[in-house]
């Protein structure tokens, strides 16, 4: 086997944990503030784009993944990769059905 | 390079005085075992209860089609006989029996590991099985449910009054049963693989095991969401699938094909990875193209995930979107061809011998070729449109899902069988079943294809009188095919007390699972293996043979 077993334990200093809670804290109240504005379709945008920000901080540095081997990040793009297959091939659907059909 | 086949002289051959069976006894080491063959036994007797279940579903059905009205049962009767039938076999069934009882054995083994990654979630996964097995033996037993395998919405959420939510939540908890395994087996195949054992020495077995285990984890939690959803919008009405709340009942159906039809290759993918073993064993060759084969393995796994709508198209989604899905699955042809074509290669000019599992495999290789073509030709949107709903869909799945993947469970429970067991089977009783299977089985389905051409409808309970006669042979096969499962279940049932003893390497197959003795230790190896051949290298067996000094017990 040419991967190693384990891979190398990083100790993340506490400050980081503490950095993104706020980090999170802060993009929920920014959720909060954007869903009060009048931007249209944008609205939709803008919170998802907030929500996607923080599951990949979540991701990043409370899972560990920043600190961990090239094949656990394959793992989570290609579930990441599988997610956006199912919402493209899905929205090929609903943004064509009424195509032709003037 | 081929060698002549010689088996050894198995009059002198014995039981080991220690082995995974022996080495406990009493049902609580059993129940509460950590051994991946031990839990790979259990499975196979919980997978194979719930065939017998789908299986007499299966044969009330084609008593009732037996005549044109339908007279044995009642119309709502015959709407839970396919339900439960089509449950059962798919998610109780297929999906289990190759990776979860042939796999959990074998990984370990062929990879030169004592067990898999994670032997506590293994067994977890095996009573989640059984749980969600439990909720649908409750559904079933109260009353069943009638909404077709599918679980179609609106008609499950809205129109039925039967036990749709405890059949969902069933297949929800199964459903982490499979994806623990999926990830158990991903984990042991990187990870615990045996020193020399580099990724293109590993039997293709394995390579269509690891794409079967991310079809698992990647597929499985968007079926269960979608069954949640499903159980909610009856218990609560949150209306995803509602139009009158904004929901669309196409979305379930996108939801649940982005599961059901990678399913589909969860279920052939083990097969054919069964089949490039017993091929090349029978052959005594190596698998032609080995590094195509394990690709179109990984291959099948991907393009799986783009094929979906094909089951959709005349359900109203867009012209266009039909059309990309409709070359997409297209080209998941060309993967399972040249797996066809590898084997049929692989034959070519080697030193064959019939043997059950040679045969159940020549039976794989035909009959999936014709699932596979009719496939194709419902793939493409015109025909699509004549054929869809009517019997030809189920002649083409059954030619893919039975004649395929059982003749490949056949095929694999008869190579590994004195394995497993230590003991041959009746070799002569086994080839008699091969063929009884075959020739059942083609009865059965394929009057279908015709009969569904000519525009019976698929879940109907009676169908206009011209029909009968195409019903009536069909029956006639299943009866027939009832025979060919009954055979092999108790010969095999005999077999564990009374077989021959197997030795063992009872196939002079070159694999590792076969250079350990029959039954296996619990740990699998006396010492850790080092592979230092390549996969399927029967030369590297000869001499290995010639220089050894036989030892027994």
């Amino acid at each position: 086997m040419s991967e190693p077993t384990h891979h190398a334990h990083t100790v993340v200093h506490p400050k980081v944990y503490a950095a993104v809670f706020g980090a999170l804290l802060l993009f929920t109240a920014l959720t909060v503030f954007a869903s009060s504005l009048e931007l249209g379709v944008f609205n939709a945008v803008v919170a998802l784009a907030i929500a996607v920000i923080k599951a990949t901080l979540v991701v990043l540095f409370f899972m560990h993944i920043r600190y961990s081997s090239k094949l656990l990040k394959l793992t989570i793009c290609s579930g990441v990769f599988m997610f956006l297959v199912l919402i493209t091939m899905t929205l090929t659907d609903y943004i064509s059905r009424a195509w032709g059909l003037w | 390079m081929s060698t002549i086949i010689s088996l050894p002289d198995q009059s002198t051959a014995t039981l080991p005085k220690r082995s995974y069976l022996n080495s406990e006894y009493g049902l609580k080491s059993w129940l509460l075992t950590l051994d991946h063959k031990r839990i790979g036994i259990l499975y196979l007797i919980v997978t194979l209860f719930f065939f017998c279940i789908g299986g007499t579903m299966a044969a009330l059905i084609r008593l009732n089609l037996l005549t044109p009205g339908g007279e044995l049962v009642a119309a709502d009767t015959y709407n839970k006989l396919f339900s439960i039938h089509g449950i059962i076999m798919v998610f109780f069934f297929l999906v289990p029996i190759a990776p979860a009882v042939l796999g959990n054995f074998l990984i370990p083994l062929m990879i030169g590991a004592k067990d898999v990654a994670f032997p506590r979630l293994n067994l977890l996964s095996w009573y989640l099985f059984v749980t969600g097995g439990c909720f649908e033996l409750y559904a079933i037993i109260w009353g069943g449910m009638d909404t077709g395998w599918t679980f179609t919405t609106p008609l499950s959420t809205h129109y039925v009054n039967t036990h749709v939510v405890s059949a969902a939540l069933g297949i929800f908890v199964a459903g982490f049963s499979s994806i623990l395994t999926g990830v158990n087996f991903i984990v042991t195949i990187h990870r615990l693989r045996a020193p020399g054992m580099t990724w293109f020495r590993m039997p293709l077995f394995i390579w269509s095991y690891y794409a079967t285990s991310i079809l698992f984890v990647l597929a499985t939690p968007v079926i269960a969401i979608t069954l949640v959803l499903i159980v909610l919008e009856r218990v609560i009405g949150i209306g995803v699938f509602d139009p009158a709340k904004g929901g669309d009942p196409l979305l379930f159906q996108h939801l649940f094909w982005f599961y059901s039809h990678p399913a589909v290759y969860v279920m052939i993918l083990p097969g054919m990875g069964v089949i490039s073993e017993v091929v090349a064993c029978f052959s005594r060759k190596r698998v032609f193209g080995y590094t195509a084969v394990a690709f179109s393995s990984v291959a099948i796994a991907v393009f799986s995930f783009f094929v979906w709508a094909h089951h959709m198209f005349i359900m109203g989604i867009s012209n266009y979107s039909a059309l990309v899905f409709s070359l997409m699955t297209m080209l998941v042809a060309v993967p399972s061809a040249i797996k066809i074509f590898n084997w049929s290669s692989t034959m070519y000019k080697g030193s064959i011998t019939f043997d059950t599992p040679m045969l159940y495999s020549f039976s794989f290789i035909g009959l999936f070729t014709i699932g596979g073509m009719t496939g194709v030709m419902l793939a493409s949107l015109g025909m699509d449109i004549h054929l869809t709903e009517t019997y030809f869909v189920v002649a083409h799945f059954h030619y893919v899902m039975v004649g395929g993947m059982v003749s490949a469970v056949m095929a694999g429970l008869h190579f590994w069988w004195p394995k497993i067991t230590g003991r041959m089977y009746p070799e002569p009783l086994g080839r008699l079943a091969a063929a009884i299977l075959f020739i059942g089985f083609n009865l059965t389905f394929f009057p279908q294809f015709i009969v569904g051409y000519l525009g019976m409808p698929r879940r109907y309970h009676s169908y206009p009188p011209e029909f009968q006669v195409l019903n009536v042979l069909s029956t006639a096969g299943a009866s027939v095919l009832a025979i060919g499962y009954l055979l092999p279940a108790v010969y095999l049932l005999w077999s564990m007390k009374y077989g021959k003893i197997a030795g063992a390497n009872p196939w002079q197959a070159p694999g590792l699972e076969w250079q350990v003795q029959s039954p296996p230790l619990t740990e699998n190896f006396p010492e850790p293996p080092v592979v230092d051949f390549e996969a399927y290298d029967f030369e590297w067996l000869a001499n290995h043979t010639k220089s050894e000094v036989q030892t027994v017990g």
